[in-house]
């Protein structure tokens, strides 16, 4: 199944020409030109990257095609046959399903309804359930869930969900189907789980179009790709020939070049943070709650500790806990030494303890509200007289960070929800930086965000470390934890399997702490569970 | 830093039409009516006619000041009414002095005056929504049930306390509070302004009125950002049960009386006049100014058709229609706007 059939040599029949043809899309919104003259041409059993930054209009493109958007100018075909779609609806009906970030799932229905939603099999008024769990189970055999059809859809993962879609997806008999970053949400073998499942669909004549961030899965799954900037069309062309750093010149339209300078690791400050045993058992009322088992891990002064694993190792828990948004059972926390009980995330930041949660637009910004809120929230000690905010003070406070952070806006009196990916995360880095913390967990710091921003974000935490704050970066990305990490803590499954220098870590080394106890299995020295 | 990308896509070049409309479309709305209540009949636009829709929208308009606080987090309170006549019944026997003599026909019984009156309209309010609140935080019983089983058990109190009758016949220092004028202005407009102002102050330029706002936007960021986000809850319930029980007071002193069955129907209203003026149900956005043009827009929509001769029954059906009409269309509005 790994080794799918070598490109379209063995397509099926029908197809000679491409599946998907879009030539000369342009859309404009008012006082925004979103895309220009953009084509794409996606083959019979092909998996097409669509690459470029955000707000580059991979989004705007996907909703033409969807037919959620309508273009202003340009002409789309399906087989050759001119289409318009003017509603979602009918673009499922022709074959062409999309699969966003956000999935569109009723969570309180089961599997199986979820898939056959609105085309539930039965007589006119009545539905079979019988045929309906079968027709579910056919479907989902074919791409790996492994679930009862009438499970809810609520008790499932974030990988299982996606499933949920594509099943959904398939069960409408479509030909082309868009994935708009699947595999931001998932760990690494869930990644490698979904590249199984799209070669199979590739291996059934099936085409894909592949959203992503992560170059990476470009070389690992895609045949070819689109690259575009700024709502313009740069490129495409077959990935077999093409480098990664050419993908990022034409996504940037300028010479990355190696992203980070070598760096030396700093020598150890004193101990800011020290956590001691740190301990969640399950809890009957929240069976989703994963367990924490005698986590204990130190954070120095001036130096970035990189917390690795897989999702559900343990690591946002660990950080919730530290920060008194969770509970846990037993353990201690050190911060400067003291022994510290936390109630509420007002405690640890009285502390000097601040979380960047792993979830940006769900936890940590105010959408709907202005920019400046979004900065100052936390913050209102400082730019208050009394009860009154003090707007000078409180514009002082946003222009600082906006010039520290090089924060893109056009004013802070604007709804945070319009910035892009990148800026978005800088107004919550500037939310707890204007606190002056001592200790700073970040969790997942880039997530879905562009590679330019990427980089600024990674450089914001190398400086903030030599300006003397404990950092702790939480990530599922590895190359992003190699590249900003002095020191990795590996998790799994609620327990420390081990910890490394970042000049001793590869990427190969720490998948393998990651996923075995005590790296036991390769012989890497993974002890160290707090011996310093 | 870091090197600067030149290249954002900002979306705020050029007149943004659909924001303006979305943002005024309460405002417009309601000059547009008054345009065409003027047009047909010239004797809406008198002054006695427009204070007197003034003093007329003035006690549910002080319900919707403290309603726009309860709904910018998220949250409804259907008790207001309910509160609203046990608070006036309470005010009523103090100003009457003493339960013994709340039946006293006329000016009789040795009373405390209105100001005690007033305290004993306020603390009952303040209290009601004080224990709504803390069920709401403490019990997490959404709000909507919480108010729900506030609104029937304030009327219960409301009816037991008044044991079958109105309490009525106050003295003239307590009904100027409802019925006198500075000017031609009626007082009850004065106080319903008045509050309105203290609000948007509080909302706009005071930290509690952030604290309000992020907690209605994103609850679990406020809390992840430090703030004591059950104690915001809890106050909005507080500050709604602060203007049942001024409200209260006000009706008391324009009726002369107050009995168990007042305000029945208020919360519907108020709610109403609320989500007119553009505060989303959903929480954290919204302006007192809007609640102030929502309950203008509500009184002066049933003036006009008064005016006009049109039946009560057809004037409920217009303001029915109204409001989901007012309220489509701010979504409208909001939805070219996102989209742009």
């Amino acid at each position: 199944m790994a080794n799918a059939p070598a490109a379209l040599s063995s397509a099926p029949a029908e197809s000679n020409g491409p599946v998907l043809k879009m030539t000369g899309v342009s859309k404009r919104f008012p006082g925004v030109r979103a895309l220009e003259d953009v084509h794409l041409e996606v083959g019979q059993a092909e998996i097409h990257a669509l690459l470029g930054e955000n707000g580059a209009g991979k989004s705007t493109l996907l909703k033409v095609l969807s037919g959620a958007h309508s273009a202003d100018a340009g002409a789309i075909e399906l087989y050759g046959e001119p289409v318009a779609f003017a509603t979602p609806h009918d673009a499922q009906r022709a074959g062409v399903v999309t699969i966003y970030q956000e999935f569109t799932l009723a969570p309180d229905m089961t599997i199986a309804e979820n898939v056959f939603i609105g085309r539930e099999p039965g007589s006119r008024l009545f539905i079979s359930w019988r045929r309906l769990a079968d027709d579910t189970r056919a479907i989902a055999d074919k791409i790996g869930l492994k679930r009862d059809p009438m499970t809810l859809v609520r008790d499932l993962s974030v990988a299982e969900q996606q499933l949920v879609e594509i099943a959904r997806a398939l069960s409408m008999r479509s030909r082309l189907i868009v994935m708009d970053e699947p595999t931001s949400a998932l760990s690494e073998a869930e990644v490698a789980n979904l590249v199984r499942i799209i070669r199979t669909l590739k291996a059934e004549g099936l085409s894909i179009i592949f959203v992503t961030h992560r170059l990476e899965e470009v070389f690992r799954i895609c045949d070819r790709y689109t690259v575009l900037r700024d709502g313009h069309y740069v490129g495409s062309g077959r990935v077999a020939d093409v480098t990664v750093e050419a993908i990022i010149r034409m996504m940037v339209g300028r010479d990355v070049g190696a992203l980070y300078g070598e760096r030396p690791i700093p020598a150890h400050g004193p101990v800011a943070l020290e956590v001691e045993g740190l301990t969640r058992r399950r809890d009957a009322r929240d069976p989703h709650a994963i367990e924490l088992v005698d986590v204990s891990l130190r954070a120095h002064k001036g130096e970035i500790l990189g917390l690795a694993g897989l999702v559900g190792a343990g690591r946002t828990e660990t950080a919730r806990a530290i920060f008194g948004a969770d509970r846990f059972d037993h353990g201690v926390i050190r911060v400067d030494g003291d022994p510290v009980t936390f109630n509420s995330p007002q405690d640890a930041m009285r502390r000097g303890i601040g979380l960047v949660p792993e979830d940006r637009k769900k936890q940590a910004l105010f959408l709907r509200l202005a920019i400046r809120t979004n900065i100052t929230i936390a913050a209102h000690d400082q730019i208050s007289r009394g009860w009154f905010i003090d707007e000078g003070r409180e514009n002082a406070l946003v222009d600082e960070f906006r010039r520290l952070l090089s924060i893109r806006m056009a004013s802070a009196d604007q709804q945070a929800g319009l910035l892009s990916g990148g800026n978005q995360q800088k107004v919550v880095l500037a939310r707890w930086l204007a606190l002056k913390p001592k200790i700073l967990i970040v969790d997942e710091p880039t997530r879905g965000i562009d590679i330019g921003s990427k980089v600024e974000v990674h450089n914001l935490l190398i400086e903030m470390a030599k300006q003397g704050i404990a950092v702790i970066v939480i990530s599922s990305e590895l190359p992003e934890i190699l590249a900003v990490s002095d020191r990795i803590v590996t998790m799994r499954e609620g327990r420390v399997t081990g910890e490394i220098s970042r000049n001793d870590a590869t990427q190969e080394i720490l998948m393998s702490m990651m996923t075995f106890h005590e790296g036991a299995a390769d012989g890497r020295p993974a002890a160290a569970r707090g011996a310093e | 830093m870091t090197e600067t990308r030149a290249v954002e896509t900002t979306r705020e070049t050029g007149f943004d039409f659909f924001g303006f409309i979305a943002r005024f479309a309460p405002t417009l709305f309601l000059i547009a009516l008054m345009i065409l209540f003027a047009a047909v009949q010239p004797r809406f636009l008198s002054e006695i006619n427009l204070f007197n829709v003034m003093r007329q929208v003035s006690i549910t308009g002080l319900l919707a000041v403290g309603m726009t606080f309860v709904i910018l987090t998220a949250g409804i309170d259907l008790s207001v009414g309910s509160l609203l006549a046990f608070a006036g019944l309470v005010a009523a026997a103090v100003a009457k002095g003493g339960m013994e003599n709340r039946f006293t026909i006329g000016e009789g019984g040795v009373g405390y005056g209105w100001f005690a009156a007033a305290l004993a309209a306020i603390a009952v309010g303040l209290a009601g929504g004080y224990i709504q609140g803390l069920a709401i935080t403490r019990l997490k019983v959404p709000p909507f049930v919480v108010t729900l089983g506030g609104m029937s058990a304030f009327r219960g109190a409301a009816l037991l306390f008044a044991a079958g009758g109105p309490i009525s016949g106050f003295q003239p220092s307590f009904t100027w509070w409802g019925q006198g004028k500075l000017g031609p202005v009626p007082i009850p407009v004065i106080i319903f302004l008045a509050a309105a102002a203290l609000a948007h102050i509080t909302l706009r330029y005071t930290r509690y009125g952030r604290q309000v706002y992020a907690v209605g936007g994103n609850p679990e960021a406020a809390r992840l950002s430090g703030l004591n986000v059950n104690r915001v809850i809890a106050s909005v319930y507080v500050i709604m049960g602060f203007f049942a029980g001024l409200g209260a007071f006000v009706l008391a002193a324009r009726l002369n009386s107050a009995e168990a069955v007042a305000g029945t129907g208020y919360e519907l209203t108020v709610i109403a006049s609320v989500v007119i003026g553009g505060t989303s149900l959903f929480g954290g956005s919204g302006t007192i100014f809007g609640t102030v043009i929502g309950t203008i827009l509500i009184g002066v929509l049933l003036n006009g058709l008064v005016l006009m001769n049109v039946s009560s029954y057809i004037q409920q059906i217009v303001i029915g229609i109204i409001i989901v009409l007012a309220v489509a269309f701010d979504t409208f509005a909001k939805s070219r706007r996102r989209k742009a």
